[in-house]
C-alpha cells in the first residue's frame, strides 16, 4: 500500500533557486524509497515537503498534492495550511545529513521530542530511550554513559543517535537526507544495517550520498535532475535497466 | 612599535587605577563603609550613597532585564527582516549614542514631572533602565543569534513550537551571553552621574530610603558633590569614595568576565 502520495507537486523559492516541477511519486510503506541525482536536484527540498521543515525555509509558492496514509489509509493532506505541523512532524521524522546532536545529554537527546509531545512517565521514557539505541545499533556504546553530553560522541554514533532520537517518537516515516555523508564505511555500514531492519516497521525515504549507496539499500529508486523526476522504477529494473537516458548516463558517470 | 604603542593605550588604566588605589585605600576602613556621612560630610562614611546604588542597580535591573530579553528574543527570532525592523536596530544603535545628561532631562521630563514619580529610586530607576536597553538589547540579540541555526532546525523537526525551541534550546545556550551583556548595561548605570542628577540623586539624607518613591543619595553622585560642592572636603574621602565606586564597577565587569570565560569553555559548539 501507499504510505505516501505525491501528485503534481511544484515549488519554487524567493530567490528562484532550486525547485520542484509537477513531481508525482508515490512511496510503498515498509520499504526504503530512494531519491537520487546531482546536487541541486530537488531531493531535500522534497524531503522537508512531506514534514513541511519548508515552513521554515522561504517558499514562493507550493501547488500539487501530498498525501499522507495513517494506519487504516485514511489520507491527511500534508499541505493543507490549517494541519496541525507537530503532529505531523511527529509521524514523519527527519534525520540530517550533518549528525545535530542538540546541547544535551545523550538521553535528553533522545526523550526531547518525547517530553514535548507530553510524555512524563519515567518508565515509558527509559523504555523507549532503550529501544530506540537498540534499533540505531548504539545501545552496547552507550548505554553506560546516557547522562553524558551528547556531543562528547564520536561523529557516527552522534548519526546513529539523531537516527534513534527519531525513532523515539515511533514515527510512520523517517526521511534521511544523506545520513552518512560524514561517516567512516563501518559506521555508515552499521547505519545501512539499521536501516533494512527498520524497513520492517517504518516507511524510509532516503537521500543516498552515493550512488553506490542508493544501490545498496534501495527498494524503489527514483532519479531527481533540476527539479524533475527524470525516473521512478523498483531498484533492481532502475539501476540495471534505467529506461531514460539521462537516468543511464548518470548511472554510468557521464555527469553528476 | 606596535608594542609601544599598546603600552602608551594601556598606561592611562594603570595609573588612573593605582593612583586612585593609593589615594583612596587609606580612607578604606568599615566605618567609612557603613557609616553616614557626618560633620557636613566631612567625616564618617558613605554608606547610603553605597546603599542607594545598590537599590537602584536593582531597580534598573528589574524595568530593564525582561524589557531587554523579551526585545532581544524578538529581534532575533521572531521578526521579520524588513524595513520596520531595520528601522528598529537604527533606533537602539543611535539610543546607545545619547549622552546620559540627555537621559537625565528626558526623565525629568517624563518620569519626575509628567508621571508625576518625583524624584525618587523608581523615576531614577526608569532613567538608567531606558539607557541600559540598548546595550542589553544588542549583547542578547547577539549572544541569541550566535546558538547555531541547525539546534533550531533540529528542534522544530521534533516537533517542537517556536516558542519551546527558544525556552528549551536557544535561551538556555546563550544564558551566559546575555547575562553578560545584563551585567555589561547594568554596569554603566552603577557608575552614571548624569542621568540621576534629575531624577533621583540627593545631596545628603540623614536616613536610608524606605520605599521606592524616595530620594538616595548614590555613589557617582555623591562623588560629584563631595569633590564640587563640599568646601573643604578631604582629599581621602573623594578617592575613598571612587575607590569603592571602582571597585563597585570593576567588581561587576569582572564577574561578566569569568561568566564569559567560563560559559565559553564549557561549550561544545
Amino acid at each position: 500500500m501507499d504510505k505516501i502520495v505525491i501528485e503534481n507537486l511544484s515549488l519554487n523559492y524567493s530567490d528562484g533557486t532550486e525547485s520542484l516541477k509537477s513531481i508525482t511519486l508515490n512511496v510503498p510503506e515498509n520499504s526504503i524509497t530512494v531519491l537520487f541525482g546531482p546536487a541541486g536536484g530537488g531531493k531535500s527540498t522534497l524531503l522537508r515537503v512531506i514534514n513541511r521543515l519548508n515552513d521554515l525555509a522561504d517558499v514562493e509558492e507550493v501547488s500539487g498534492k501530498v498525501l499522507l496514509a495513517n494506519k487504516n489509509y485514511e489520507y491527511t493532506d500534508v499541505l493543507d495550511p490549517k494541519l496541525d505541523v507537530i503532529a505531523l512532524r511527529r509521524r514523519v521524522c527527519m534525520v540530517f545529513a550533518q549528525p545535530i546532536v542538540l546541547p544535551l545529554s545523550i538521553k535528553d537527546n533522545l526523550t526531547y521530542g518525547l517530553k514535548l509531545a507530553g510524555e512524563r512517565n519515567q518508565t515509558r521514557l527509559d523504555k523507549a530511550v532503550e529501544k530506540s539505541l537498540n534499533q540505531a545499533a548504539l545501545w552496547d556504546e552507550v548505554k553506560d554513559r546516557l547522562e553524558d553530553p551528547a556531543v562528547a560522541l564520536s561523529g557516527g554514533q552522534q548519526q546513529r543517535l539523531c537516527l534513534a532520537r527519531s525513532l523515539a517518537f515511533e514515527p510512520e516515516v523517517i526521511l534521511l537526507d544523506e545520513p552518512t555523508s560524514g561517516l567512516d564505511p563501518i559506521s555508515t555500514n552499521k547505519v545501512e544495517s539499521s536501516l533494512q531492519e527498520l524497513k520492517n516497521g517504518y516507511t524510509i525515504i532516503l537521500v543516498p550520498h552515493s550512488v553506490q549507496q542508493a544501490g545498496r539499500v534501495a527498494d524503489q529508486a527514483a532519479f531527481f535532475l533540476q527539479g524533475e523526476l527524470i525516473e521512478y522504477a523498483p531498484a533492481n529494473q532502475l539501476f540495471t535497466n534505467p529506461k531514460d537516458t539521462r537516468t543511464e548516463d548518470y548511472l554510468v558517470g557521464r555527469f553528476g | 612599535m606596535l608594542t609601544v604603542i599598546t603600552m602608551i593605550t594601556i598606561a592611562p588604566i594603570i595609573i588612573i587605577v593605582s593612583y586612585i588605589i593609593r589615594q583612596g585605600l587609606p580612607a578604606l576602613s568599615l566605618e567609612f563603609i557603613f557609616g553616614f556621612p557626618t560633620n557636613g560630610m566631612k567625616d564618617g562614611g558613605i554608606f547610603p550613597a553605597i546603599v542607594g546604588t545598590i537599590y537602584l542597580t536593582i531597580g534598573t535591573a528589574i524595568f530593564s532585564v525582561p524589557l531587554g530579553i523579551g526585545a532581544a528574543i524578538y529581534l532575533a527570532e521572531y521578526a521579520p527582516e524588513n524595513r520596520w525592523t531595520r528601522t528598529i536596530r537604527i533606533a537602539i544603535i543611535n539610543l546607545a549614542g545619547i549622552p546620559s545628561v540627555v537621559y537625565g532631562l528626558f526623565g525629568l521630563g517624563l518620569f519626575v514631572i509628567f508621571i508625576n514619580l518625583g524624584t525618587s529610586i523608581i523615576a531614577g530607576s526608569l532613567t538608567l533602565a531606558i539607557m541600559t536597553l540598548p546595550i542589553i538589547i544588542s549583547t542578547s540579540e547577539e549572544a541569541l543569534r550566535a546558538v547555531p541555526q541547525s539546534f533550531r532546525v533540529v528542534s522544530i523537526s521534533l516537533g517542537a513550537t517556536k516558542w519551546q525551541t527558544i525556552r528549551r534550546i536557544v535561551l538556555p545556550q546563550s544564558l551566559p551571553g546575555i547575562l553578560t551583556g545584563v551585567i555589561l548595561g547594568l554596569e554603566r548605570a552603577a557608575g552614571e552621574t548624569a542621568p540621576i542628577l534629575f531624577t533621583v540623586a540627593a545631596f545628603y539624607l540623614p536616613s536610608l530610603p524606605d520605599s521606592p518613591l524616595d530620594a538616595t543619595m548614590a555613589l557617582p553622585y555623591h562623588l560629584f558633590v563631595i569633590s564640587t560642592q563640599v568646601p573643604g572636603m578631604p582629599v581621602t574621602i573623594q578617592f575613598g569614595t571612587a575607590l569603592v565606586l571602582m571597585i563597585f564597577v570593576l567588581g561587576m565587569h569582572l564577574l561578566a568576565t569569568v561568566i564569559r570565560s567560563r560559559a565559553r569553555a564549557k561549550r561544545l559548539w
